[in-house]
């Protein structure tokens, strides 16, 4: 792999490398079942699984090392749909969609499928709107779009703003999510594990740029979906007699109704847009397609999943590897509501209305991660009631095989595949934010002579020190995962969205246009989020209230979006019309083949 | 490299890809939004344990989303194969 021939026959062969890894990876699971079973501690169990992963992620890494600027960024522009649609997904799905977002299903019910319609459809709109053309402009970052389309750095400069501020948010809630299996499952401190999978993260990026992280990321799909399919997939078999857990857990949702009738709980799991109390209101109403609707934008608009597209052989390819990222997403995405409803009904047969005294040692086991499980005998009856026992959703799909008393073998491959996703993603953020700085900020605006070595040698700097950062912020324990996530969703959408979309498919967006709609449609997002987040009460108080029309911060973007589109449009048409030159570009781009005009 | 479109067929080319960008929108919106917020209607209907409305939000939509990518894909291979502007 190390030179352009030997590559050539490495894409010829990546079925057979990927199903041959698969299959290793299988029967190291199974020779650790085994092991388990003959008594080999859990502890040692959890070791092989974290670092064995790690190792693979960094011997591709290291294989994948390149000093060609074009491997560097863009792999060459040679992935095939197919395995780009697989890196996508691993990209994608993080440690918020992997570890929390069934975890917030169990603890929100329907409420929180929004998580699962906003984090899929949003591919529609990178269909049908950005990637196919994204990829006929084919240069190497989405700044850099933004700044050929809109003729010069001011609107390059602000892209690389909103995409540090989007990327980096997202990154620090990956090293959480990193920080919290590491610690677990090699069973050292929290502040600590965060910088162990830091390295995790550094091998699989440093050296070889986008042509690492993504075949990395192909082996972390592997790892990841297979992972999160086990422990459903026993449970259904168990349960149900039928290993389709996805068609099965209808009837898990008709037993936890029982459940719910018998302890009395009100909220029930399937009821739409209820409160606390299981009544219907209209802000849960509201903030359910909020939510959905910041979520879907912010994936069309975030730089680490659209740079995916730049990698594809052709635009036919970006095209069809829309829809294979989709289809991989979606085999997570729809399982995820099951892997709640098991858990759910695992928790009510299994551990309420256990004695607190006989419950089994993981419960101890999780006590001890920074809170995160608290078991308190409120009515010091002894058993453990409904409301004595309080699960934060961060830690759900990581002990849910543990409550439903599978092999710890399973728990040891659940801990790998969410380390495959907070990793895998984390690279992807950090190469996007890396690229954004190192290829529009340097050497675009800084220092448009340096050579390929040193353009190379900022972009590796600049990426272990975001690294560094980011991991220091998540150590301070800033916000749950999935609501960090959801911020950064919501920056991206308010700040590229509209010049991205309106830059293709309206000619007559100006420079000056895209630029203030951009800044203003994002600085209404960031402070709505600040605001509510941050802010003092007496400075909340001088707007009356603390949230416009009760919508939740984790979707700011509600009111950032539309402030963005209005803005541009009217700015634009105030504004002189875009020259012909830049009217023959965007029809340049408009076609998969033909010359692309003004792209250098 | 073929020859390029000249404008009046840019027009036409542009005009079916935009056509089918907004069939596909709509039906996004369809998916994402109207049927989403009638769960509460939806729910009543129990089909295999499934509350109607949960299962469209949590794998029906979904299903949704996948058909209208592999359809974007493969509606517009044929438009560019119809003005010969695909790639080889």
């Amino acid at each position: 792999m190390a030179d352009s021939k030997a590559a050539g026959g490495f894409i010829g062969n990546l079925g057979k490398i990927y199903g041959g890894y698969a299959g290793g990876f299988i029967v190291f699971t199974l020779i650790l079942a085994v092991l388990e079973q003959m008594g080999v501690p859990n502890k040692i169990i959890g070791y092989c699984f974290v670092i064995l992963t790690i190792g693979v992620y960094a011997y591709i890494g290291i294989l994948s090392r390149t000093m060609d600027l074009s491997e560097y960024y863009v792999a060459g522009r040679k992935v095939p749909a197919l395995y780009n649609g697989m890196a996508t997904g691993a990209d994608w799905m993080s440690a918020a969609s992997f570890i929390s977002m069934a975890g917030g299903i169990y603890l929100g019910g329907f409420n929180a499928l929004g998580y699962v319609l906003g984090w899929t459809g949003g591919y529609v709109l990178v269909g049908i709107l950005l990637a196919p053309y994204l990829r006929k402009f084919g240069q190497f970052t989405v700044p850099d779009f933004l700044g050929t389309r809109y003729e010069g750095n001011g609107a390059r400069l602000c892209g690389v703003i909103v995409l540090f501020c989007a990327s980096f948010t997202y990154i620090v809630a990956q090293c959480f999510g990193i920080g919290i299996i590491t610690s677990r499952f090699l069973g050292i401190p929290f502040e600590v594990a965060i910088f162990v999978g830091l390295l995790g993260i550094l091998v699989c990026s440093m050296l070889g740029g986008m042509r690492a992280v993504t075949w990395t990321q192909v082996a972390q799909y592997i790892i990841l979906i297979i992972s999160y399919m086990v422990p459903v997939v026993w449970l259904s078999t168990k349960d149900y007699g039928i290993p389709i857990p996805q068609l099965t857990y209808g009837q898990a949702l008709q037993e936890i109704a029982q459940f719910e009738a018998k302890l009395g709980v009100t909220k029930h799991f399937t009821d739409a847009f209820t409160n606390a109390q299981g009544q219907f209101t209209w802000t849960e109403f509201n903030n359910f397609w909020a939510l959905v609707l910041c979520l879907m934008i912010g994936t069309a608009s975030l730089p680490h999943i659209l740079m995916r597209y730049f990698t594809t052989p052709s635009v036919r390819e970006a095209r069809t590897s829309v829809a294979w990222s989709i289809f991989f997403i979606f085999l997570l995405y729809f399982t995820a509501p099951a892997y709640a409803a098991f858990a759910k009904l695992e928790v009510y047969q299994n551990v309420i209305g256990q004695p607190i005294a006989q419950l089994p040692a993981w419960v101890q086991n999780w006590s001890q991660v920074g809170g995160l499980l608290t078991i308190k005998d409120a009515n010091s009856d002894g058993i453990l009631q409904l409301s004595e026992f309080v699960i934060n959703q961060d830690i759900i799909v990581l002990s849910m095989p543990e409550i439903a008393g599978l092999p710890y073998v399973v728990s040891g491959l659940v801990a790998a595949g969410g380390l495959a996703a907070a990793l895998s993603t984390a690279d992807g953020l950090l190469l996007a934010i890396a690229n954004a700085l190192s290829h529009d900020v340097y050497y675009k605006m800084i220092d448009p002579k340096a050579s390929t070595a040193r353009r190379l040698l900022v972009a590796r700097g600049l990426l272990v020190g975001v690294a560094i950062i980011a991991a220091a912020v998540a150590g301070t324990r800033p916000s749950g995962i999935i609501q960090m996530v959801a911020w950064a969703f919501s920056l991206a959408a308010a700040g590229l969205f509209a010049p991205l979309v309106l830059g293709i498919w309206w000619k007559r967006t100006t420079k000056i246009g895209a630029i203030t709609g951009m800044m203003s449609g994002f600085a209404v997002c960031l402070f709505y989020l600040v605001m509510t987040r941050y802010a003092p009460e007496t400075f909340k108080d001088m707007f009356g209230t603390n949230l416009w029309w009760g919508i939740r911060n984790i979707s700011s973007a509600l009111f950032g979006l539309p402030v963005a589109f209005v803005v541009t449009w009217v700015v634009s048409l105030m504004t002189p019309e875009p020259s012909k030159e830049m009217q023959d570009f965007v029809d340049s781009i408009r076609v998969p083949r033909g010359v692309v005009a003004g792209a250098a | 490299m073929a020859e390029k479109l000249n404008a009046a067929q840019m027009q036409r080319y542009w005009t079916r890809t935009s056509r089918l960008m907004w069939s596909i929108f709509v039906l996004w919106i369809f998916f994402s939004f109207v049927v989403p917020l009638f769960a509460v209607q939806l729910n009543t209907i129990i089909i295999a344990g499934f509350p109607l409305g949960f299962y469209m939000a949590a794998q029906g939509s979904l299903i949704a989303f996948v058909v209208l990518c592999v359809w974007n894909a493969v509606a517009q291979n044929k438009i560019d194969e119809e003005f010969g502007v695909h790639e080889d």
